[in-house]
This record gives C-alpha cells, sequence and structure tokens, in this order.
C-alpha cells in the first residue's frame, strides 16, 4: 500500500478513537454539537456534489432529507410507540407492525431519498441555474405539505415523536467518515472527472462523448441519497421529527457551509461543516444577558445570527470561492508544507 | 466517409444553412470557407448533433445520424474543436484529455468509484494514450497545469488533442488558425497534415486564414448566406467569380 493510503486509513482511526473517547468523557451538550457536525459533514458533502462537482444549483435537499428521516423513522419504531404517535387517525396496516434493523432501515432511508430523486430529475434536470434552484425548491415544499398531509402515513403536522437514538457517536463520525472516502473515490474517478467536465462546460462535455444527462441524474440520485441518509441520522439524533424541520432554512444551512468551505472541495466541506456547528453554538453567549463595562444588556436575542452574518460576509469578501476554494488536503501538499517550514527555519529566515 | 443530404437549417424566418450537399471521402481534408455570419459554424452544429437539422439528413458511415444526441454522434466517431475555445477551466490539462478517454473506456458509476481491478487498468491506459497524446504535440510537461493558463496557441492544440482522444474517424476543426500568426499558422498546418496520417483520420475544417485552408485542404466549399455557392480544388475556388464577388464585394 502507499504511505498516503496508510495515513489516510490511520488519520480515520485516529478521529474514530478520538470520537469514542470524547463520547466517554465530555458532556452530553458538547457531544451533540460533536454528531451534529458529523451529519452536516454528510449533508454538506452530499450538496456539494451537486453543487460544487456537477455544477447543479439545487435547493432541494431539505426534501431528500425530510423522505429519509421519515422513511427511517417509520421503519425502526415499535408498533406500541406508533399507536402512541397516532393518535389522531390510525396508522395505515401495513406500516403498523413494521419494525427493521437500524442499518437496513437507513439504507431504505437513502434509497427512497433516491427514488424520490429519480421522479423529480427527470423533468427538473432539463432546467439550469437557476431555474434549476427554483424548482428544486418547489418540489422540496411539495414533498414537505404532503408530509403534512398524509396523516395515516406521517402523523402529519404532530410528526414523529420517541425515535430510537441509534445516532450515537460512534454511528454518526463512522457514516462520515464513509462519506468522505466514498466522494473522493468518486471524485477522483474517471467518471467524477465527468462530472466536474460538465460543471466547467456543458457544450464541450456533451461534444467529447460524455452523456450529461446520465451524468447529472446519477449526481442527482447520488446527492440525494446521501441527504435522505443524512435525515435519518439527524431524526434518530433528535429523536422527533415533524414537517416544519424541513424547510428551505435547513437547506440554505446546509448551502452556507459548501459555500463557506469552498464549492468543489471536499476538505472545505468537512471544515466548514464543523466550523458552522461549533461556531452556532459558540456565539451562543451573544444572545445571553452581557455586562460590559459600560453598558450592560439584558439579552439580546437574535445577536448571535447579526454576529454570525457579519462573520460570513467576511469570509464572502475575502475569500470569494470560501476557505478552501476548490482545493483539497493532501498528505503530499501537508509534507511540502511542513519540509518547506523546516527547511525555512534552518536557512535562519523568517 | 461523410455525406449531408440537402441539410438546412432554419430558426423562425432565418435559414442559416440551406440544402447544404456535402460529401467527403476518407483520408480527405476539406475546407468549409464562407464569410462571416454564411452558416459555416451552424453547419458544424448540425453534423455534431447539437441541433436537429430542419430538412436533410445527414450518412455517417453508410448510417443515418441525423438528429442523434452530441454525445451519441460523438461515439460513431465525430469529434470536434470550437470556434471559442470550450476548455475545462478549472481542469488541467490532462484532466481534460482525460474526459475525452472516458468515452472509450466503457466505465460505469460503481466500477469507477468503487476503483474496481478492471477499472485501474482502463484508467492507466488511458492515461498513457492521453499522455501520448500530449507529447505528440509538446505539452506533456505541462500536463499538470491548468488548461486555461496555456498560452492561445497551446490551447488550440490542447482542444484538438482533446478532440482525438474521443478516437474519432471524422474531425471536425472550426477555425483552428483563429487569432495565429503565420508562423503559427504553418506549423498548425504541418499538424493537421501529420495527424491525418497518424490517427487515419477524415478532416474537415472551417478557416479564414486563407493560405491554411488553400495550402491544407484537397477540396473545399464556400458557403455565402446558407447557400453553397461553389466548391472544387483550391486552384478553381480561388477563380471563380461567384467566390471572388462573396469576399470582396462586385459593383
Amino acid at each position: 500500500m502507499k504511505r498516503n493510503t496508510i495515513l489516510s486509513i490511520a488519520a480515520s482511526l485516529v478521529i474514530l478513537t478520538a470520537v469514542t473517547l470524547a463520547d466517554a468523557t465530555l458532556g452530553r451538550f458538547t457531544i451533540r454539537i460533536l454528531n451534529l457536525s458529523a451529519i452536516y459533514i454528510i449533508l454538506a458533502l452530499s450538496l456539494n456534489l451537486l453543487n460544487g462537482f456537477t455544477g447543479l444549483f439545487s435547493l432541494g435537499h431539505a426534501g431528500f432529507m425530510a423522505v429519509g428521516a421519515y422513511v427511517s423513522a417509520l421503519l425502526t419504531m415499535s408498533p406500541a410507540q406508533k399507536e402512541m404517535n397516532f393518535f389522531l387517525e390510525p396508522i395505515v396496516p401495513f406500516l403498523a407492525n413494521v419494525q427493521l434493523p437500524f442499518p437496513i432501515a437507513l439504507i431504505a432511508a437513502g434509497t427512497c431519498a433516491g427514488i424520490v430523486a429519480v421522479v423529480i430529475g427527470v423533468p427538473a434536470l432539463r432546467l439550469r441555474d437557476d431555474y434549476l434552484a427554483i424548482a428544486t425548491l418547489g418540489f422540496a415544499e411539495i414533498i414537505r405539505v404532503i408530509l403534512t398531509n398524509t396523516q395515516n402515513i406521517t402523523n402529519g403536522a404532530q410528526g414523529l415523536k420517541g425515535i430510537t437514538k441509534y445516532s450515537t457517536t460512534w454511528v454518526v463520525w463512522s457514516c462520515a467518515i464513509l462519506a468522505i472516502v466514498f466522494m473522493l473515490a468518486l471524485v477522483r474517478s474517471s467518471y467524477g472527472r465527468t462530472m466536474k467536465a460538465v460543471r466547467d462546460d456543458e457544450i464541450a462535455a456533451e461534444a467529447m462523448g460524455v452523456n450529461i444527462v446520465k451524468v447529472k441524474s446519477t449526481s442527482f440520485v447520488i446527492s440525494s441519497f446521501m441527504a435522505g441518509v443524512g435525515g435519518a441520522l439527524l431524526g434518530h439524533m433528535i429523536t422527533t421529527i415533524d414537517p416544519k424541520m424541513f424547510t428551505l432554512i435547513l437547506t440554505f444551512n446546509i448551502l452556507l457551509i459548501v459555500v463557506l468551505g469552498g464549492n468543489g472541495s471536499i476538505t472545505g466541506s468537512v471544515l466548514g461543516a464543523i466550523i458552522v456547528t461549533v461556531l452556532m453554538e459558540a456565539l451562543r453567549f451573544l444572545d445571553m444577558p452581557m455586562n460590559f463595562l459600560f453598558f450592560k444588556t439584558d439579552g439580546l436575542p437574535g445577536l448571535r445570527m447579526v454576529i454570525f452574518s457579519i462573520l460570513l460576509m467576511i469570509v464572502v469578501l475575502y475569500r470569494q470561492r470560501g476557505l478552501m476554494g476548490n482545493k483539497e488536503f493532501s498528505w503530499d501538499g501537508a509534507f511540502s508544507l511542513l519540509g518547506r517550514k523546516r527547511r525555512s527555519g534552518k536557512g535562519g529566515r523568517p | 466517409m461523410i455525406r449531408t443530404e440537402g441539410v438546412s437549417m432554419r430558426f423562425g424566418g432565418l435559414t442559416a444553412v440551406s440544402d447544404l450537399n456535402m460529401s467527403i471521402q476518407k483520408n480527405e481534408i476539406v475546407g468549409l470557407i464562407g464569410p462571416n455570419g454564411a452558416g459555416k459554424t451552424t453547419a458544424f452544429n448540425t453534423i455534431t448533433g447539437v441541433y436537429k437539422p430542419s430538412d436533410g439528413r445527414i450518412i455517417f458511415k453508410d448510417k443515418d445520424i441525423t438528429g442523434l444526441k452530441p454525445h451519441k454522434i460523438t461515439e460513431r466517431g465525430i469529434a470536434r474543436t470550437f470556434q471559442n475555445i470550450r476548455l475545462w477551466s478549472q481542469m488541467d490539462v490532462l484532466e481534460n484529455v482525460l474526459v475525452a478517454c472516458h468515452l472509450r473506456m466503457g466505465v460505469g458509476v460503481f466500477a469507477s468509484t468503487l476503483h474496481l481491478p478492471s477499472y485501474q487498468a482502463k484508467e492507466k491506459r488511458s492515461h498513457d494514450f492521453a499522455m501520448t497524446l500530449l507529447e505528440s504535440v509538446g505539452l506533456a510537461d505541462q500536463a499538470h497545469e491548468a488548461a486555461t493558463s496555456l498560452p492561445y496557441g497551446k490551447q488550440r492544440r490542447l482542444e484538438i488533442v482533446r478532440a482525438l482522444a474521443t478516437q474519432p474517424s471524422l474531425l471536425l476543426l472550426d477555425e483552428p488558425a483563429a487569432g495565429m500568426n503565420p508562423q503559427e499558422s504553418i506549423e498548425l498546418m504541418d499538424f493537421i497534415g501529420k495527424i491525418r496520417d497518424e490517427y487515419d483520420l477524415t478532416i474537415l475544417l472551417i478557416e479564414h486564414h486563407m493560405q491554411v485552408v488553400m495550402g491544407v485542404c484537397s477540396r473545399m466549399y464556400v458557403l455565402d448566406y446558407g447557400e453553397t455557392i461553389a466548391h472544387g480544388t483550391p486552384d478553381e475556388i480561388r477563380h471563380d467569380p461567384k467566390v471572388i464577388e462573396a469576399y470582396l464585394g462586385v459593383d
């Protein structure tokens, strides 16, 4: 095996050990943020595949997450819990007694989101740029409205409560690492290159024999699969879901991570997911009453978002292409950076 | 090799190409010339499937390819370059060629993502093929530079190489000498002749540089306002009164 592969495997193991250790020692609140970061990594990667690597501007992510979250929740809930949830109208008989193991439900969640993507993708992917964005946004809203109104399948606006908490630290971080490895393998492959070609110039790609309809649909379906899995994990972490969770705001948060990290950079999405998730919590003190020497505030709810937006604007102004641009972290790059520092250290230059 | 039978292309009330009847034999280099707006690029676009012709048929290797999708036509063996260079800007030189190799690799999304052994062997082969192509045009040293950072002339050559990577039998070049100085144009002429022999190609090219067309083409078609006004050998064309009229105007 090559050195870099060994290093990558080692790094993954270190991360898994670190999060397992963190799980055992840190408080529940910190662990929740840690796990939320992992889920956002999966979601950001899936959106980046569309936005950053295939050049399809989609705003339908929350819809696919909702499909995944509901499918997995309904498949894993025990019949007794379902009876408790569905007090307004009983659940349809074919779902009432289903209870599947979590891994199977997770794959089913992704698959269902993928199937929905095929149905939506056929008409929507004929559109380009902002038209596609509007169309996918519309589809996501349709999914949400359907979820709200199918009382005997999804329990409508009441949502589902008491979903089993399967999303442990270990599970979500394993999924996140799997997602990273998968994305790296995909975008570095020959198929991944055709996706980038479609992004850079569709007409040229078509003229060079790339079946752009197929490439776009594949990308859309894979992305939706990942979004479905991410949504399911989110449901199993929060343990309650309802249609109002999956609005445009959720898609927007993920889009923010992708743009902040760098459109078309896997490293960027990973960093962005962690930074945004942590910062959203770390800045929470701004909403609390504060005591400066000269004046006191008695809590300004929303100040956190103001500061967060300012930080965003600063990033957008000074790093238009996100933190990483479209570059990636690589072991060779890291070593050459270290080597340069050491060499310049020896040379005595600052 | 390729034959167009009464191909017309109308956009609303405008007829960009009307009743185009071209016929190109194997291993010929044929020129397509005409003043600006004569419909040359539109003719290319109908042949390569960007537009579906309003009328007529396009026969390639005795098969009707009219109205096929561009990638299907490329698969049959027609590759092209563009008048305004269309390289993939965020990829390096080698990647630009490798994307074009994908067509003949025959790997799907699963095989390539999982890096199966069969995929790795094919990827290696395309990589070698791409590097051989780049070497033949002297771009091998710049394989890992951003495609759009190359000087203009080299970008044009990269576009030709990229088209060659799809392993075509017919190559369509849209103004390959545009923006080149006379020295570069002469080099380009040699290059076009060389690739024709080396890769057993048939070439149809659009060009404004009369020197290039006259030098490299065995026959040519002249378009004006979408109509074919003349066709023949370079010498015949040079003395054709209609061509002189179209280019210089007659009072």
